[in-house]
């Protein structure tokens, strides 16, 4: 019988945490992700988990420890956020570049300087080349989801990645929800026994972790390493079927609303979404066909399925929780242009940038939003490619 | 040539022992003459290369193994010698 309780979203994901039960938990407190590691730390504390915990002095450490950890053959977890996820930074590349499953939650939060604790994207969008596996989740519920399912993507034996399970900080990680907890035993069974590919631990097959390969074959490990993210999208929509056998909760590679049919579109990540999609049922009240795509799977980027997603639009716009200083446009308005380039038929994209270190984001932005997409869809121009939205002049 | 077809996932490395296939040898600038008279078979040297370039046979001392000897004078630093005569010392590389 699944539990109905309302939790924050960092209890939710210390929740999921307790059922699965890592071998090992490397952590540091950073804000919002803090309560998150207290939460479970309790948990190891009361007994109520085996996980061995270490209680490391930097994230860069504790991204150093799960790296080892997983390499020995453990199942591993941490989380971060914000600097600390910038940190962590060197070895990011090494957990995915040495093919760890570690599962990790960002609680998503702005980047420095000047000093933020809320939230904003800019944290994982550093992070979305590293070769981590990103899910994003809307809401606590989709956390909790999020984080069991991560398990299977990362531990898949056609995969073997590390996953990032992002949420927003303080929106999502400190706002009480209500969720529905699954069965201890339920979720137990779903994630199975933790098989490692490679364990150091096992010492009757020696192996070395991380060598030199210089220009003789440094080319080739990369393309090879490339070649495992086509095989993602099918993991994780596969994942997802079998999450929703004991869920009932449906996932894909994004989610579409109201997109069908529609001439307008918005893209947008995380909370945000919730909120739009109050502001576009308005708008289809009035007839005026507009929807919404969240992505959910944004690393690896799923460009063709989104592509054919928005293709048929006449104007859409890409919100984005960060921007890409001295760059062109924001980091999701560019995989949004990418997957877009190539077809004949496209819509007009605009980018704005919005939320950013905890700004709100309120109803009458999205509907700004739209009000501009219908007169992009009827002139065909743009008056702006790229602007801030709620910002005081 | 391996392709990229054939590289295990995350590069790691399934055999013990495979840094002997890479002759590490290639790179000195000074390397070690041993001078056997002044030998006290101590094999402080032994102990101290990092790179099992100094060869032991019986328990006794036998020269070098220049193919993984970098040249980098620890076994010369080490090395006690007799009365005052170090048994190890560097000479710049000729080639």
């Amino acid at each position: 019988m699944t539990k109905v309780v309302a939790v924050t979203g960092n209890e939710a994901v210390a929740n999921a945490f307790r059922q699965i039960e890592p071998d090992v938990c490397a952590a540091y407190p950073i804000t919002p992700q803090t309560e998150l590691m207290q939460r479970f730390a309790a948990f190891v504390s009361n007994g109520q988990v085996k996980t061995e915990m270490i209680l490391v002095e930097s994230e860069h450490s504790a991204m150093s420890a799960c790296v080892g950890a997983a390499a020995a053959g453990g199942r591993v977890a941490t989380a971060t956020s914000s600097q600390g996820l910038a940190l962590m930074w060197e070895i990011l590349f090494i957990a995915s570049g040495l093919r760890l499953p570690i599962v990790m939650p960002v609680v998503n939060r702005a980047l420095s300087a000047p000093i933020n604790i809320h939230c904003d994207h800019s944290d994982a969008m550093g992070a979305r080349d590293s070769g981590w596996i990103q899910l994003w989740s809307e809401n606590a519920q989709e956390a909790y989801d999020n984080t069991i399912q991560a398990f299977r993507i990362a531990e898949h034996m056609d995969i073997r990645l590390p996953v990032m399970v992002c949420y927003d900080g303080f929106i999502i990680s400190h706002s009480i929800e209500r969720i529905e907890y699954l069965d201890d035993e339920v979720v137990k069974k779903f994630v199975g026994e933790y098989k490692p590919l490679y364990p150091l631990l096992d010492v009757d097959n020696p192996k070395s972790y991380g060598p030199l390969i210089l220009t003789d074959l440094y080319h080739e490990v990369r393309k090879a390493h490339s070649e495992v993210y086509k095989k993602v999208p099918k993991v994780v929509v596969d994942v997802a079927k079998e999450f929703k056998k004991i869920s009932g909760r449906s996932y894909g590679l994004f989610e579409s609303y109201r997109l069908d049919d529609a001439e307008i579109g918005i893209v947008i990540l995380n909370s945000a979404a919730g909120t739009t999609k109050d502001v576009i049922d308005e708008y289809r009240e009035r007839g005026i066909k507009v929807g919404l795509l969240k992505p959910r799977l944004f690393r690896p980027f799923p460009y063709e399925e989104v592509g054919n997603a928005l293709k048929n639009l006449k104007a859409v716009c890409v919100l984005d929780r960060a921007d890409a200083f001295g760059g062109s446009f924001g980091p999701l308005y560019l995989d949004i242009a990418a997957s877009l380039c190539n077809f004949k038929e496209k819509p007009v994209l605009i980018n704005r940038i919005y939320g950013l270190g905890g700004r709100d984001y309120m109803p009458e932005h999205a509907q700004g939003v739209i009000d501009e997409l219908i007169e992009i869809a009827k002139t065909g121009k743009v008056k702006v490619l790229k602007e801030y939205i709620g910002v005081r002049e | 040539m391996i392709g990229w077809k054939d590289i295990p996932p995350g590069m790691v490395l399934l055999e013990a022992g495979s840094a002997l296939k890479f002759k590490t040898g290639s790179w000195r600038a000074f390397k070690p003459r041993w001078i056997e008279e002044n030998c006290i078979q101590c094999l402080l040297c032994w102990l101290y290369c990092p790179d099992n370039a100094v060869k032991v046979k019986d328990g006794k001392r036998q020269d070098f193994d220049f193919d993984y000897c970098k040249g980098c004078g620890i076994c010369a630093m080490e090395c006690p010698g007799k009365k005052g005569n170090k048994a190890i010392v560097m000479e710049e590389e000729v080639k």
